[in-house]
């Protein structure tokens, strides 16, 4: 979906602003909410797509002026409510008022290191051959879906030439909605910069990741 | 949680701090979540896994051609193997390492989110995922360098990787001069954070020896 989310390009943003000797946290909460976060993933309601793209659902003001863990806290809390796991009054009460959902395991403690080693890895036996090798033009498709995508704004209806293929990976616009994984070959394309900003970059060359379904074979 | 916060609530924390502990409190009660998970899980990303499991990563491709290799042609095999790192796991599922070269610079952002690898570079820096890098990395990355403190020659190709899929990217960067014979622990204390996003350079050996660190 078009959402604030979809930086790339954008202006005015000011400089970047980095801290010297960062810390990985600011603040207890930061941690809490990274942690809680993370925990509840695991309780498999949602997968990483379905996250992401209730992140992008925040309105675009509120999105651009919130922290990153601001963020992620607006789509938890959104994911919760929309499976029944909360409501809105336990939320504001702090405590539980009705028994918990059925089958909600927690991640328990001395599972965290296999959980974390184990990932989410997101590649999938092929069933078909790839349609595009490296070397291959293609141009990417012009789609403004509502939903979460890939593929970004100023990458939309862009030429550009296959560099590597990375094998079949679940496709994110389908399992965001639920729709299942779908799984699509997926290829680094490289763009020239200059295809995608006319002279107005400094840039080389962007390289960026698309399903298959995102190109299309250019027109003579 | 230190002792004073518990002693005077309301009077001290914030009201994100307050927010996210009734959360906590409620997931606790519904048992959703096991708090001593929560510890394991920030203990994790704070204490263990950082920025210097990468740097080990990029000492051995310098000091070493096979894995320097391996880690280019298979880089989730290369440093996820038991018998080299074991880096490995959520958010380094699909590892790729992009070598800088006199030729070519390599500077990666993930324009949609946060997209970073985790297993050898930790969480994020704020600044990675803020607007500003997110949205002038892919069309001004010469004037994002600059603000880095990084000036590269005109004719050197900056190529941008937008981490737009489960792919997770590190840079190799380039082994500075004046360290030949030097052992992996050495020159690992050479290559830091920004340098293996591409927004920074491995240090030269004569500045870190002055800065005495």
């Amino acid at each position: 979906m078009n959402g604030a989310q979809d930086l790339g390009g954008m202006m005015g943003f000011g400089p970047i602003d980095p801290e010297a000797d960062e810390p990985p946290f600011h603040a207890d909460w930061e941690r809490r909410a990274f942690a809680v976060t993370l925990a509840m993933g695991f309780t498999g309601r949602w997968n990483i797509d379905m996250a992401r793209q209730a992140r992008e659902r925040l309105d675009p003001a509120r999105y651009l002026s919130s922290s990153y863990y601001e963020i992620w806290l607006e789509g938890l809390v959104r994911l919760m409510l929309e499976r029944g796991l909360v409501t809105r009054e336990e939320l504001a009460a702090g405590r539980s008022l009705a028994p918990a959902l059925e089958g909600v395991a927690a991640l328990p403690a001395a599972g965290v290191a296999a959980a974390l080693g184990r990932g989410g890895p997101t590649k999938r036996a092929a069933t078909s051959p790839a349609r595009f090798a490296p070397g291959d033009a293609v141009r990417t498709r012009v789609i403004h879906p509502q939903h979460h995508t890939r593929l970004p704004r100023y990458l939309r209806g862009k030429a550009g030439r296959i560099v590597a293929v990375h094998g079949v990976h679940v496709f994110p616009d389908s399992s965001a909605q639920g729709a299942g994984e779908s799984p699509q070959w997926l290829y680094c394309v490289r763009f020239e910069a200059d295809e995608l900003w006319g002279p107005d970059t400094t840039a080389s060359s962007i390289c960026a990741d698309c399903w298959e379904s995102y190109l299309e074979t250019p027109g003579p | 949680m230190d002792s004073s916060s518990h002693a005077h609530p309301g009077s001290e924390l914030t009201e994100m701090e307050l927010r996210v502990r009734a959360l906590e409190t409620l997931l606790v009660e519904k048992g959703y979540v096991d708090p001593a998970a929560l510890d394991a899980l920030v203990e994790t990303y704070e204490h263990r896994v950082g920025p210097r499991n990468g740097a080990r990563v990029v000492a051995r491709a310098w000091a070493d051609p096979a894995f320097r290799e391996w880690l280019l042609r298979d880089a989730t095999a290369a440093i996820g193997a038991d018998e080299t790192f074991g880096f490995r796991g959520r958010q380094g599922e699909h590892l790729v390492a992009l070598e800088n070269t006199p030729c070519v610079h390599n500077v990666v952002v993930c324009t949609l989110c946060s997209c970073y690898p985790w297993p050898v570079l930790g969480l994020p820096p704020v600044w990675y995922k803020s607007a500003p890098y997110r949205s002038r990395a892919v069309i001004d990355p010469r004037g994002v360098l600059a603000e880095f403190g990084v000036t590269l020659p005109a004719d050197t190709e900056i190529r941008v990787w937008d981490s737009t899929a489960e792919i997770r990217y590190m840079v190799v960067p380039m082994r500075p001069a004046g360290t030949d014979g030097w052992t992996e622990e050495r020159l690992a204390a050479l290559v830091t954070r920004d340098s293996m996003i591409g927004t920074g350079l491995a240090r030269p050996p004569a500045g870190f020896e002055e800065g005495g660190r």
